[in-house]
């Protein structure tokens, strides 16, 4: 026999200022089933609490139903208060008198009607009401960092500290990523490599690291602390084990004439190379793509040269089946490049390049070896232009967003080369200076007060090339729109920030969503920016959105954070709002008939395909759908279709909602 | 289906030899070009100047005719005629309230059916396909393609590949066997219609683009809008006195060229009508090897 | 939208321009770029950015500024501005309502009376012929402005080229053209 407890909350006024409580919690009483009702100022409070407790116990209540705010808000708060009461937490329900009725319509009768009826609704739902327990799941303690950039890397030590294991793919033949592509860093100007690659050996050499590079993610399957990813180890035809790391194979490698990468497209590497001298591992790949022996038939000198035999043209892509508990996606960023801007030459004009590109020029392991010079014909150059907001801030290039390191790296730029250049004229075309951080204005003035950077406030509406020179039209409207003209000798423009040519792709790869600018998705703005909507999947660095090395370095050691937290217990709890195909003993064993609709249309990928089998004689009997408890949200799309009703979702299964309607639409009885 | 051709004020007055030059070249390659009946002036730049309703109700009037007259395209070779014409379209197409009150202005219907070329789609379609077996010569110069302002802009309307640097009339020059140069001022306002009231600017303005093209060895320039034309041809005596300069640099319609390398006479292209002798742009050019 | 006429309740020329053309100065940063290309920014007064800080300011006594300005005048409408502009504003249609608004205000800047006199000329002779006839053109400006002496002496050179044309030509059905410039007239309930 059913004994309700119906507890009406006033929400100080936000309820009881537009519903006549009261009135509510008498009705209440006079339902059958209803063994005790009452209302309270504030329910969810210490005292409001211990009067459901006491309550309960008192009443004997077999099922509450709290009358007050959106279940979002405190249905977690009641269900703790009902298991201190003793009886099971999910047979408290909540009626929501406030977000649904109070806050949306005026005070009168009506409204109060309105929020009998939801409780109406809700104590018939109850007595429907099973115990439900929540579901346990063993977690995987390893985690996977896709990305060995600043930000997998700071992930990867993080949880590496902590005493886990984690999995590092990086698909480039070295980890570093852009940072290691840096000169210097703002605010402090420190070399970036210096900085950077005693982390990157830290990882390679770390007990609980294991690194696995040019290799990328194949597949993601399985749930939060049981993911089933496929890497795909791109086939690098050089034997790890046996190389040493000499150079004699690039060295004598023919092909000179791929353009590199890693130098941003300034000069050339060789078919079979390593990225750059500090690489990590510091052992060549060969790109097949490019290489005369793959791609002719002809050559393979470098295996004739190689001292201990390392190079294999035979080895192919290998795939490696990983169990992982969490996974940190830490993939980066790319930057638009200057073809991109046809009022700044489509890209045809050589001594117009980007940021990265300037990194690299500045940079003493780079093309010119730190010197600063054109592109075109090596000069020094004496005037730099430097556009700000080249491509940012654009509705009309759809690219709406402010990048946000640009403003800071294009002052470091014009810092770097009036100290390498001191008669050297710097300009610097800008619309604000975006200079938020720590020691971040001070910096940018020290480029305009110490070494005599001039800003000019004013977009470049186009950019042509004459005489060898490079004619820039700006303007500054800071001095009554006087239009500008300079020539320059070298352009830098600070392109916009974007996410990565795969980045739609690898976010579909690990079903986490993204924006429309590919940018992945944080599960809240605000409040939960290193998760995503996908449990067990963290994001750190710029592949959520631009950011700046110290947010990026923050944000992976949060996200490794949110693993650790994952990985502190054996086993994790789960709602048990889930989804369950029926089973009844055999010879029927379920009323489901495998027609499967329900795999199909399951959003999360949780249904899979059950074969029931004879136990003796291992015959499959029926095949049947069967619901993965850990990896179903409780949407209950599968129960909308199932044709005959073999599925339903505990906690709101089809009884309980059509005794709701019911009970909606009959006045009491 | 016929193929309309709109000439425009211009092409009838002082750039007749685009009209001329144009029709050449179309008759050489069997393609007929319809002028539609009893068209008129699109407005230029005096109507949207002066008065929103008639900028977009004069082009009405013209676009009605083609429509009632049958013809799927039409052909505008003035770019001034083509922006107001495709403009004024756009305009009712988009707003169901602009097209009710054009039709109340002129008094006629209009559906919106036909489709309006610019002189590069023209020969892209048209004459293209066909061009080959008609081309007999090299022009054999270095010619600077000048687009212009209203060729190259609004972007929705031109619909060219690379609006800031484009390559259209490059590919007719090379067809017809010049070596279109790389420059900088291909798409910089020539002074458009302030020839009388303020030939200052003009000179100012086309007196840049002379210029450059000069700086970097042109033989001749080739436009595609009366305008430009004007500016470059005519006003030449002013643009010498403001740049200081003596250049004689020929300026020849894009059909013109195009018809030079056809082999089509230069008198029936109009070419004695410039006032910068198009002599030497004539004599540059050669036979083309079997 | 048709003109308010109660000039008590006019609503501000930003909100006219606002309602008339769906251009909102709201949308431009004030980044130059405009200004920064313009052909004719050596020769302005208020430079296209200007122009849409004085429309997004309101501030008393720039309106007068703007409509007496000579830079609507010399707005060539080649749309660069418009073809660069980070927020696509379309500055030329800014440019043509404060032209019409100028004439209507009756603030044209005596340095642009030139430039006007020749959009009248042009578009009586339309009025009238329903085509451009440039020698009518060209009489009727020099009579509008007292030029009498410009370009003569181009004349007989363009002649010889058989570029003057006195005999104008005209379309067939001239009155649907004056036809269409009275109806527009008097949809606006004034004069042009």
């Amino acid at each position: 026999m059913a004994r309700i407890g119906v507890f009406i909350c006033h929400c100080g006024e936000n309820i009881s200022a537009t519903v006549d409580v009261e009135k509510v919690a008498q009705e209440a009483a006079k339902l059958s089933g209803v063994a005790f009702a009452m209302d309270y100022k504030y329910m969810c409070s210490d005292p409001g609490q211990t009067q459901i407790i006491e309550a309960i116990k008192e009443h004997k209540l077999t099922g509450i139903v709290v009358g007050a705010c959106s279940p979002r808000m405190h249905e977690s708060t009641f269900r703790k208060a009902a298991e201190k009461g003793g009886i099971n937490p999910y047979l408290c329900e909540m009626a929501n008198l406030r977000e649904h009725v109070s806050w949306v319509h005026a005070k009168g009768d009506a409204t109060t009607a309105k929020a009998i009826d939801i409780v109406r609704m809700m104590v018939q739902k109850v007595k429907q009401d099973s115990k439900l327990f929540p579901i346990k799941v063993p977690v995987t303690k390893t985690a996977l960092v896709i990305g060995g950039g600043i930000a997998g890397i700071q992930a990867a030590l993080d949880i590496a500290n902590a005493g886990h294991k984690v999995i590092m793919v990086e698909k480039a033949p070295s980890i570093g990523g852009h940072m290691s592509q840096l000169s210097e860093t703002f605010p402090t100007l420190d070399c970036s490599q210096c900085i950077l690659t005693p982390r990157m050996v830290e990882v390679a050499q770390h007990p609980n690291i294991t690194l696995h590079t040019f290799a990328e993610v194949e597949s993601v399957s399985g749930y939060v602390g049981n993911f089933e990813v496929k890497v795909r180890m791109k086939a690098k035809s050089v034997d790890m084990k046996l190389c040493t790391g000499c150079g004699s194979c690039w060295q004598k490698c023919p092909n000179k004439k791929i353009p590199d990468e890693f130098n941003a497209g300034l000069s050339f590497r060789t078919a079979i190379y390593t990225p750059f001298p500090q690489a990590v591992p510091n052992k060549p790949v060969i790109d097949r793509a490019n290489c005369s022996w793959f791609q002719k038939g002809k050559c393979g000198v470098c295996k004739k040269v190689c001292p201990v035999g390392a190079i294999d043209y035979d080895t192919e892509d290998e795939f490696l089946d990983l169990k992982v508990g969490a996974i940190v996606t830490a993939t980066g960023f790319d930057i638009k490049h200057t073809d991109f801007f046809p009022e700044y030459g489509y890209g045809e004009f050589k001594d117009v390049i980007d940021g990265l590109q300037f990194e690299r020029l500045a940079s003493a392991s780079g093309p010119t070896n730190g010197e600063i010079r054109r592109p075109s014909d090596g000069k020094i150059p004496e005037k730099i232009v430097f556009v700000a907001c080249a491509g940012s801030r654009d509705k009309a290039k759809g690219i709406e967003y402010c990048s946000k390191i640009c403003c800071m790296y294009t002052a470091k730029h014009a810092m770097m080369y009036k100290h390498k250049n001191h008669e050297g004229e710097a300009y610097v075309f800008y619309m604000d200076v975006r200079s938020a951080g720590k020691n971040y204005d001070e910096f940018v003035r020290r480029a305009v007060e110490e070494d005599d950077v001039q800003y000019i406030r004013g977009r470049v509406s186009r950019i042509y090339e004459k005489n060898g020179k490079l004619i820039v039209k700006g303007v500054d409207t800071l001095m009554n729109a006087e239009p500008i003209e300079i020539e320059a000798d070298l352009v830098v423009l600070a392109t916009a920030v974007v996410a990565n040519q795969d980045a739609e792709s690898v976010a579909q790869k690990m079903h986490i969503s993204y924006d429309k600018h590919h940018f992945f998705a944080e599960a809240h703005p605000k409040l939960r920016p290193v998760e995503t909507n996908t449990a067990g999947i963290m994001l750190a660095g710029a592949c959520q959105t631009a950011k700046d090395i110290p947010d990026a370095v923050s944000q992976a050691s949060a996200a490794a954070s949110k693993v650790m937290g994952l990985f502190a217990s054996d086993e994790m709890t789960r709602e048990p709002v889930v989804a369950v195909v029926n089973r009844m003993i055999p010879p029927q064993f379920t009323t489901c008939t495998g027609c499967l609709l329900c795999m199909e249309v399951c959003p999360y990928h949780a249904i899979e395909r059950e074969e029931i089998l004879d136990r003796r004689t291992g015959e499959i009997l029926k095949i049947a759908a069967k619901v993965n408890a850990g990896l179903c949200q409780g949407c209950g799309t599968c129960v909308a279709f199932c044709r005959n009703k073999s599925i339903d979702l505990q906690g709101y299964t089809n009884q309980q909602m059509l005794s709701e309607v019911i009970a909606l639409l009959n006045k009491p009885f | 289906m016929k193929l309309g051709f709109y000439p425009g004020c211009s092409l009838e007055g002082s750039s007749k030899e685009y009209s001329q030059s144009l029709l050449a070249v179309a008759e050489k390659c069997g393609v007929t070009l319809e002028e539609i009946d009893d068209w008129s002036c699109c407005g230029a730049s005096a109507a949207h100047s002066l008065n929103h309703d008639l900028s977009i109700a004069l082009p009405a009037r013209t676009l009605a005719l083609a429509e009632n007259q049958g013809m799927a395209e039409v052909v505008i070779p003035c770019a001034a005629c083509y922006g107001r014409m495709a403009a004024s379209q756009k305009a009712m197409l988009e707003d169901a309230s602009v097209l009710k009150k054009t039709q109340g202005f002129i008094d006629m219907k209009f559906l919106g059916n036909v489709k309006l070329l610019t002189v590069f789609e023209f020969l892209q379609k048209y004459i293209f396909p066909v061009a080959d077996q008609y081309i007999v010569n090299k022009l054999n110069q270095k010619t600077a393609c000048y687009y212009g302002c209203l060729l190259a802009r609004p972007k929705e309307l031109t619909k060219l590949e690379r609006p800031e640097n484009p390559m259209e009339m490059e590919a007719v020059l090379e067809k017809a066997g010049a070596t279109p140069i790389d420059w900088a001022f291909k798409t910089e306002c020539c002074g458009a219609g302030f020839s009388m009231s303020r030939t200052d600017i003009v000179a100012k303005l086309s007196g840049k683009i002379l210029e450059d093209a000069a700086d970097r060895g042109a033989e001749s320039i080739i436009v595609a809008c009366p305008m430009c034309h004007s500016n470059l041809d005519l006003r030449r005596p002013e643009i010498k006195k403001q740049l200081k300069k003596d250049i004689n640099i020929p300026v020849l319609f894009i059909t013109q060229a195009l018809g030079l390398s056809m082999g089509i006479p230069a008198k029936d292209l109009g070419l004695k009508n410039h006032l910068v002798s198009t002599g030497k742009a004539v004599s540059c050019i050669v036979k083309k090897e079997a | 939208m048709e003109k308010p006429t109660d000039k008590t309740h006019t609503p501000s020329l930003r909100k006219r321009m606002e309602l008339e053309i769906g251009v909102l100065p709201s949308h431009c940063y004030q980044c130059g770029k405009c200004t920064a290309g313009c052909p004719l920014n050596e020769d302005m007064d208020i430079m296209p950015s200007q122009i849409l800080r004085i429309l997004q300011l309101e501030l008393p006594g720039y309106e007068a500024k703007l409509l007496g300005s000579l830079s609507i005048w010399l707005c060539l409408a080649c749309d660069t501005c418009y073809s660069r502009c980070p927020q696509e504003v379309k500055l030329s249609q800014v440019m043509d309502f404060l032209r019409q608004e100028s004439v209507q205000q009756n603030k044209v800047n005596p340095k642009a009376k030139d430039i006007l006199k020749f959009h009248q000329a042009f578009l009586e002779t339309i009025e009238k012929n329903g085509k451009l006839n440039e020698v009518w053109l060209t009489l009727n400006y020099k009579l509008k402005t007292l030029n009498l002496l410009q370009d003569v002496n181009k004349a007989p050179s363009m002649f010889f080229k058989g570029k003057l044309n006195p005999i104008p030509e005209r379309v067939h059905n001239v009155k649907e053209i004056e036809k269409i410039f009275n109806k527009v007239r008097e949809n606006e309930g004034g004069t042009k």
